[in-house]
């Protein structure tokens, strides 16, 4: 424990003196000894007084599929944005695995140690096409001289060619991604995020601007890449939760108001009153 | 002696004769002036004591002109004339009647010699006269001047004069002198309590002669045996040192002041275009050479009322530069919205076009503006404190403007509207808010301002194609310093970098001190992207 | 995928070497060889002028890298452009020696007419040519790396940046017109006579600073096409599309722009030490933030994020300030006005768009298409 500690530590230290002698961590080095792979306890954030996250405590498993509902403004991606480090939590602690505290992360150093994430709405890289989006995103050193000289390995090639197959945009490879619908935006950015290769990803209303026949597809990929890596789902389509969820968090006003399984969630008194009740 | 009594009697009558002359009085006539010609020293300084005794209006520049060398005596007809040099030789009054004869060249005079003597019998007598006059800044100019080198005499007149002295600044002023010449007696007593009046003085004279009591000579011993005398003296030397710092530092503090109302003023408008619209307006400096501009206008419009003029300019000034405002906005920057850079780039361009006109249709030299006469002159506080009413005036115009432009925004319907706008623009449409016009208005609004600005650096500053140029940078930093957005962030910004820039000045120069301030502000932003007071909340941490 | 397709696939950028390589082998022909009651004869005024305009050229090329393709506008290159050119001003000067007009062998003149007694520390080394050589990168890419390790990390990005750009160039230019910072203060360095020995004011030596300008920009133009063609150009772009997403999907945004910008930077150095030796002069006005921003507009003009467009509008730009500052200096400021109005309203893609679109209408739409 103490020995991954010191090298938790030490990666965090040394990315922030310079770019020199940055080793990026292997997903595989995350501590999971405890099972449990994501901690946020008694996290707090606020906003000009407005308490977007109030002493949130949320446990994610290793290879555990989360769903996590909840009104506008229950802090849902808040609590994204503190897991990826796009936000910093006024109070409370945030760690990944047993020994990497991401508060004392990068937004950068967090992706490259396993973390990935899609957003709400589906940012990819619009000049570029769609094989690009997928290259940029592959999991691979990061750093810029590497990047300088660079080539593709036909492995590499091939894993693009295979994402690229799941997400069913393998004709549109050449185009540029700004282009493509918005459902095919949402999945180029699974896509990305499938390329990242992570330990846990948040997935941010995946099923948005998609078809019935592309939101089982989504239902059946998340379904199936949990168990290897935990996925963390926020949304709002409850037939699609009820789809994949093995078990449901609901969020209101900044903290947890109910955890269990769907049945057992729609059932809480507390979440009839204030989520599906309305 | 006798000149005490003299002076004494001319005390009296001096009182009394500014109500009734008196018919006692000896007349002053061409009879009375005739012995300064004469050869005889003794004579003239009788004739001296003579003149000074009729009290007439006269006696003051003709003697303040005998000891300047300016009394001459006409060859033609032995008229006494008081002479000013100049081109065509010296012009003369009839020093009797004070009517101008025309000039003359220098053979045509005769000049009234004196001696050493004589110039200090006309300097004490010339100092008492002034004491008596009815005039209080004549009065306070003798005193003064008698400070810097206190005889026997001339502190028995004061000390004559306090009694009847009313007024309290040209009464302290004796009691200093009076007191620097009891410093020089024996009586221990008196000299602690000169040290003791001594020490609420600001004049050098004070501060030198006190510090001499604390000298030490050659040999090492104080020049001054007394060590009680030596203490109070070195108390009273701290006492107006710490005085004199505290004036220099008020000083320092209002040079900052007006130098950060400047800069309020510059990058008030900007923080409406910038702050509130999010737009860059590089031609904002050009907006503000355009009020610069329009006051000259307005002054070579109404040539004879200068004092007016700015009354004129400023509504004149606002008028121009919003209207250029808006027609900016119309014509580019509504087109531009959402791509900041690009806004920065084309108004750039706009501020070429600018200076370009404005060289093309008045001249690439600069063009002088006058300043009012109610704005020259200072307010003079103390003998080492003034305040220049320019700068004075500037300081409240930037506060009167701000305090405008913050009513207008929290008050007004278009204030709601703008800041209705600002924060969304699509929520605000759908409430019924035409956010074209809103944004013309605001632009407007901000460019009005600027050129407002305008018509104060015209007082201040050269007015030419260029002076915008030399201010935008800085009202950019301003804004940014003190937060985007942020009114009084942009008036604390404003002011603390005006106060820090004088503060750094004397120990580096004012053109280090700019450099220092602009690395200061650029490794700032660099600490605080969101200056002093960010604004907070959801939407700008997306 | 062979290791010079980035170059091959250019078509653009072949056109643009094949032009530059003619004017490299022509303009010294002409100038050198044919003699001067000819008409195909250049004057070394002429010479001297395409010369300026290769350098310009190779200072747009640097902007374009930093801002059409990383997002980054910088209102202060010319600062770096300047430095550079600071730093062959300072060779050049020793290089005077005893010739100047005090005939002091150590101190330039500026310094005896200051009175100064000895050199300042920040001289030594520039009597050589190599450590000169070496400061014209060094000098500039060090400020680009101290000025963007805290710009970039503190995440101050757009306008924000740009104007803090803009008070660097302005803050050094207020330092250099000081007379105690030892660079010649408001006359800045001049009346230079010879470098490595060879008289600058011979056409040969003209001639050949000129053909070296011209490598250097079109080294500098593979060098940057390379970049913006590898992965690290694909992040970089991609940087200035989505900043946050590129930093999501892993990759330190803050050092791609510091690089980028430090190279940037290098390269604006490289083209003010070749601009000195040929103008002759170096003095703070180079500093001026009209300079930068000027510099911003060729870029604009040409085409940002294509590095042929760059080239192209300072060429372009350049040749009309030359004609219109002779021949009708009055328009000349209504008209570079004009032109930053219309290019940033109407030709977003500048002058190349243009010429695409142009190509798009008579029916050659895979110039339109993206390459991979």
């Amino acid at each position: 424990m103490s020995d991954s500690t010191q090298a938790g530590e030490s990666i965090v230290d040394s990315d922030r003196i310079g770019e020199v002698g940055i080793h990026t961590v292997e997903p595989g080095k995350v501590d999971v000894s405890h099972k449990t792979i994501l901690y946020l306890e008694d996290v707090t954030v606020s906003f000009d007084g407005f308490k977007a996250l109030n002493k949130l405590s949320l446990y994610i498993d290793d290879g555990e599929l989360r769903c996590i509902i909840g009104p506008n403004g229950a802090g849902k991606t808040t609590m994204m944005d503190v897991v990826t480090g796009k936000t910093r939590p006024d109070s409370g602690s945030v760690f990944f695995g047993q020994t990497m505290d991401l508060t004392e992360m990068d937004e950068y150093e967090i992706a490259r140690a396993g973390i990935g994430r899609k957003f709400q709405k589906p940012t990819v890289l619009p000049e570029h096409t769609v094989f690009e989006n997928l290259e940029l995103a592959m999991h691979t050193d990061k750093r810029v001289w590497t990047s300088l000289f660079s080539r593709l390995s036909g492995e590499q090639r091939d894993r693009i060619d295979g994402v690229l197959d799941t997400i069913g945009l393998r004709d549109q490879a050449r185009r540029a991604a700004g282009l493509l619908s918005h459902g095919q935006k949402q999945w180029l950015e699974i896509g990305m995020l499938l390329m990242q290769g992570p330990r846990v990803m948040l997935v941010d209303e995946p099923v948005a601007g998609m078809t019935h026949q592309e939101m089982d597809r989504t239902a059946e990929l998340l379904t199936s890449l949990a168990g290897e890596r935990s996925v963390i789902v926020v949304e709002h389509d409850m037939e699609f939760v009820r789809s994949i969820a093995s078990k449901v968090t609901v969020l209101h006003e900044g903290s947890v108001l109910a955890e269990g399984t769907m049945d057992e969630v729609q059932n809480n008194k507390k979440v009839i009153e204030v989520y599906l009740g309305e | 002696m006798r000149y005490i009594w003299t002076a004494l009697f001319l005390l009296f009558i001096g009182s009394a004769g500014a109500d009734e002359p008196s018919a006692t009085n000896p007349a002053l006539d061409a009879a009375a002036l005739a012995p300064l010609a004469s050869d005889d020293f003794d004579e003239k300084g009788r004739a001296i004591d003579a003149i000074a005794a009729t009290g007439d209006a006269h006696v003051l520049p003709i003697l303040r002109s005998l000891l300047d060398g300016q009394l001459f005596q006409r060859k033609d007809d032995d008229r006494f004339v008081i002479a000013a040099e100049s081109d065509a030789g010296y012009d003369i009054t009839d020093a009797l009647t004070s009517e101008n004869l025309g000039s003359v060249g220098k053979r045509d005079l005769r000049k009234l010699g004196l001696n050493n003597s004589l110039r200090s019998q006309l300097e004490t007598v010339l100092a008492r006269l002034s004491l008596t006059s009815p005039d209080t800044s004549i009065r306070l100019a003798a005193v003064n001047n008698m400070l810097k080198n206190p005889t026997e005499d001339t502190t028995a007149a004061i000390r004559a004069a306090l009694a009847n002295e009313k007024d309290s600044a040209v009464a302290d002023a004796m009691r200093t002198v009076i007191a620097m010449s009891d410093l020089g007696g024996g009586d221990p007593v008196v000299r602690l309590a000169a040290i003791d009046i001594l020490r609420d003085s600001l004049s050098p004279d004070v501060k030198n002669r006190l510090s001499a009591l604390l000298e030490k000579t050659s040999d090492g011993t104080f020049t001054e045996p007394d060590e009680n005398i030596r203490g109070a003296a070195e108390r009273a030397v701290a006492h107006i040192e710490s005085k004199v710092s505290l004036y220099g530092f008020a000083e320092n503090v209002f040079f900052g002041l007006s130098l950060g109302s400047v800069l309020l003023l510059s990058a008030i408008g900007l923080a409406i275009t910038f702050g509130v619209m999010g737009v860059i307006n590089m031609a904002h400096g050009e907006l503000m050479m355009l009020g610069a501009y329009t006051t000259y206008v307005i002054q070579l419009l109404m040539p004879n009322h200068i004092d007016a003029s700015l009354f004129v300019a400023v509504p004149a000034a606002f008028l121009v530069a919003g209207l250029v405002g808006i027609a900016i906005e119309r014509g580019v920057i509504r087109y531009l919205y959402g791509r900041p850079l690009e806004t920065l780039l084309a108004t750039f361009g706009i501020s070429l076009i600018l200076q370009q006109a404005v060289r093309s249709i008045f001249s690439p030299l600069n063009r002088s503006v006058s300043t009012p006469e109610w704005m020259s002159g200072s307010w003079q506080i103390n003998e080492i404190f003034s305040l220049t009413y320019n700068r004075l005036y500037i300081v409240l115009f930037a506060l009167i403007v701000f305090v405008g432009l913050l009513l207008l925004l929290k008050k007004t319907r278009l204030g709601l509207q703008v800041r209705a706008v600002s924060q969304n623009r699509s929520m605000a449409r759908t409430m019924g808010v035409r956010s074209n016009w809103v944004d013309a208005l605001t632009f407007g609004l901000g460019s009005g301002i600027a050129g407002v600005a305008g018509v104060a650096l015209s007082q201040l500053t050269n007015v030419g194609p260029n002076l915008g140029q030399s201010y935008i940078i800085d009202s950019f930093m301003v804004v940014v310093f003190g937060g985007v957005g942020n009114l009084w962030g942009t008036f604390v910004g404003a002011m603390s970098l005006g106060v820090v820039n004088k503060f750094l000045e004397p120990f580096s120069g004012a053109v280090l001190a700019k450099i220092l301030v602009l690395v200061f502000l650029i490794l700032f932003i660099q600490k605080r992207p969101r200056g002093l007071f960010p604004q907070k909340g959801r939407a700008v941490e997306g | 995928m062979n290791s010079l397709a980035f170059i091959r696939s250019d078509r653009g950028g072949h056109i643009f070497l094949g032009l530059l390589a003619a004017v490299t082998l022509v303009v010294p022909v002409l100038s050198l060889m044919v003699p001067e009651t000819s008409a195909l004869h250049l004057s070394s005024y002429t010479v001297t002028l395409v010369g300026k305009y290769l350098c310009f050229a190779l200072l747009a090329l640097a902007l374009d890298l930093v801002w059409g393709y990383c997002g980054i506008l910088s209102l202060g290159h010319g600062a770096f452009f300047a430095l550079g050119g600071y730093a062959m001003g300072m060779y050049l000067m020793r290089q005077i020696g005893d010739r100047g007009v005090y005939g002091n062998p150590e101190l330039p003149d500026f310094m005896v007419f200051l009175n100064w007694k000895e050199l300042p520390w920040y001289w030594f080394g520039f009597d050589h040519f190599w450590f000169a050589m070496v400061m014209v990168v060094v000098v500039p890419g060090l400020l680009a790396f101290a000025f963007g390790w805290f710009a970039f990390r503190s995440r101050v990005t757009g306008v924000y940046l740009s104007i803090i750009t803009q008070a660097l160039t302005f803050a050094l230019m207020l330092a250099f017109f000081r007379n105690e910072m030892g660079f010649g203060g408001n006359n800045g360095l001049t009346d230079f006579k010879d470098i490595l020995g060879f008289n600058l004011q011979s056409d040969a030596t003209r001639a050949t600073i000129f053909v070296l300008s011209a490598l250097a920009l079109g080294l500098g133009y593979i060098a940057c096409r390379y970049i913006v063609s590898s992965k690290l150009g694909r992040v970089v772009t991609a940087i200035r599309d989505a900043e946050s997403r590129t930093r999501f999907i892993g990759y330190q945004v803050d050092n791609y722009k510091l690089w980028i910008f430090t190279f940037s930077a290098m390269l604006a150095g490289i083209a003010g030490a070749l601009y000195v030796p040929q103008v002759g002069i170096i003095n703070p006005g180079e500093f001026s933030p009209l300079n930068s921003i000027e510099l911003v507009v060729w870029v604009a003009v040409g085409g940002r994020a294509t590095l042929y467009g760059a080239v192209l509008g300072a060429f372009t730009v350049n040749y009309a300030k030359t004609y219109f500052t002779a021949a009708l200096p009055d328009v000349w400021l209504f008209a570079l006005g004009a032109l930053f109005v219309i290019v940033t309203m109407f030709l977003p893609r500048g002058l190349i768009g243009l010429l695409e679109r142009i190509k798009v209408r008579r029916g050659a739409p895979q110039l339109a298409e993206r390459k991979s």
